[in-house]
């Protein structure tokens, strides 16, 4: 029972962050990729549009759900919801940190670990392709299916060199667990290069990271691989004849797709919620980094620029300042840290993720399929090879 | 537990596999048959054969359906039409098919041992490292050969489609 209750409430804590984070993460993205394009980006609606999220989910959900007369209904509804439940499954199996104590009850900080954690996160992407192909298809509306297509297709095709990528790190841990998986990456060589699977002996995964980068762009369908939905040719691709919820549905698998694979990417290559640097040095790093955060807004709180930046920058500069305190106070220290650690990895892949779609234009659809098959799919090849020997090799 | 998690998914697969046969749209047998695949993960994983479950939605439902998927939506293959069958069809089908079924379990039951019978829980050696010392030690010829007919199939394969494009 005790277990039972342990889950339900660490289930909701991860449903309530998840679903938090993907509202804030399409702040961010139209927030960052304006300040990239010179422009402000969503400032209308609360402080630096802060509550443009929650606008947007009114705006979305009160919206009138219609369905155009010439779809095949069934599939159509099943669409959005397959892609949006596929997206959110693989959260029940990513660890964000060690086993901790929180008031007398120890408990990792994970939903569940299974033992095939890795192909499970594999098997429910690969399905997930059927919410996209479904909707392009269900639409009966050319450019839909040629956008369902186009991902089907493209998920297929960048799936071979993002398994393989995946296989090369698998070989260094010799473990499928996401918890052994990120435990054999604990560690300094020398005392201060961390031992996680991009700098590991005796093969570093640095080309399995980048090739999993570029398969993960491709797999969550972003810039510079977003030809399923290239809006210059195709409308809207898959998700033209789609409003209301059923496109937030859709909006939604996107982006929690690109936090699994940002998650999956630092469990597997950045070392899960291992510091980069030794002990005593890694706790003082919050600190150091909310503290110049919270310098700089009240710096620019007191010289401000804008109006609204004599409230907000304050405001936001005080409560830096706070959570800087907070991460003094060494008995959190075993929560906090770890935490800290995944959640700074987490968003900065995902902040290359919007750097990247502000930076590259959009690839030609043979251009996609050359680069995965001729290039992607027999570099990651030679890189499993050549891991393996060295693995072979040398760890005996 | 296991039980009523048998009868679920059992009864999944079957009504997924008569529906793939009587829907008349390929898309929807599609769907179904992966709706099979699905719940056949489900039991090889009650039946403690992990790497085998992961195996079968990534290779068959993840993979070769989406294949499947994308040929019938690329000959945008419509509803088959009825055609007009003859009535004693009916009337001598169905008693032919409980002979045929009774035939089958009688077989099943003469040539199984019944003491074989695999119980939840009980096996254990699923996981990817028994698996893939199995294949790399015991069964190495045959996963070598079976390695080998594949890449003759993709060597096939690319030699038609080049004779088309000519």
């Amino acid at each position: 029972m005790n277990f039972f209750i342990i889950s339900l409430i660490k289930a909701a804590i991860v449903a309530f962050v998840l679903l938090t984070a993907l509202a804030y993460l399409q702040w961010l993205e139209r927030k960052l990729l304006g300040h990239i394009q010179l422009r402000p980006g969503p400032n209308r609606v609360g402080p630096h549009g802060l509550l443009q999220p929650l606008a947007d989910v009114i705006k979305l959900v009160t919206k009138e759900g219609f369905i155009p007369s010439h779809v095949d209904k069934f599939f159509y509804l099943l669409a959005p919801f397959i892609a949006v439940t596929l997206a959110l499954i693989p959260i029940a199996v990513i660890p964000f940190g060690p086993e901790v104590n929180i008031f007398g009850v120890k408990t990792w900080l994970q939903l569940t670990d299974l033992s095939i954690g890795v192909l499970f996160v594999l098997a429910i992407s690969s399905v997930g392709v059927y919410g996209v192909a479904l909707a392009g298809w269900a639409s009966n509306n050319k450019y839909s299916l040629i956008g369902g297509l186009r991902s089907s297709a493209q998920m297929i095709s960048y799936e071979l060199p993002l398994a393989l990528a995946i296989a090369s790190p698998l070989l260094l841990a010799n473990s499928l667990s996401f918890r052994h998986i990120v435990g054999q990456q604990a560690g300094y060589y020398l005392g201060f290069i961390p031992r996680w699977a991009i700098f590991q002996m005796p093969f570093p995964q640095i080309f399995a990271f980048i090739i999993f980068l570029i398969a993960g762009f491709a797999e969550t369908n972003r810039i510079p691989f977003d030809l399923p939905e290239a809006e210059n040719e195709l409308v809207a691709g898959y998700h033209t004849e789609y409003s209301s919820m059923k496109f937030a549905a859709f909006f939604m698998a996107e982006y929690c797709n690109m936090v699994i694979s940002a998650c999956v990417a630092t469990l597997l290559f950045l070392g899960g919620w291992h510091p980069l640097f030794p002990a005593p040095y890694s706790n003082a790093i919050p600190v150091l980094v909310f503290l110049f955060f919270g310098a700089i807004g009240l710096y620019h709180g007191l010289n401000p620029a804008r109006r609204r930046d004599r409230f907000s920058l304050p405001i936001t500069g005080i409560v830096s300042i706070i959570i800087a305190l907070i991460f003094l106070i060494p008995i959190l220290w075993p929560v906090i840290i770890p935490l800290f650690w995944f959640c700074a990895k987490v968003v900065v892949l995902l902040f290359v993720f919007i750097w990247i779609r502000g930076t590259l234009p959009r690839f030609r659809y043979d251009q996609l399929m050359r680069f995965a098959w001729t290039f992607l799919f027999p570099v990651a090849v030679l890189n499993l090879l050549v891991t393996g020997l060295f693995v072979a090799v040398f760890s005996k | 537990m296991s039980v009523i998690l048998f009868l679920v998914f059992a009864v999944i697969a079957v009504v997924c596999g008569i529906n793939l046969v009587i829907q008349r749209h390929p898309i929807n047998s599609a769907l179904s048959l992966i709706g099979v695949m699905g719940s056949l993960a489900v039991l090889y994983l009650m039946l403690g054969a992990e790497f085998i479950a992961a195996a079968q939605v990534i290779v068959y439902a993840g993979a070769i359906m989406v294949l499947f998927l994308i040929v019938i939506m690329l000959l945008n293959a419509g509803a088959e039409g009825r055609t007009r069958r003859p009535s004693w069809g009916a009337i001598v089908g169905i008693p032919l098919i409980a002979v045929f079924l009774g035939l089958v379990s009688f077989v099943i039951q003469a040539l199984l041992p019944k003491s074989e019978t695999v119980a939840f829980g009980q096996f254990t050696g699923g996981n990817a490292r028994n698996i893939g010392h199995a294949l790399f030690t015991t069964y190495l010829l045959p996963f070598e050969l079976t390695s080998v007919l594949i890449l003759i199939a993709i060597v096939g394969a690319i030699v038609l489609a080049r004779k088309e494009i000519d």
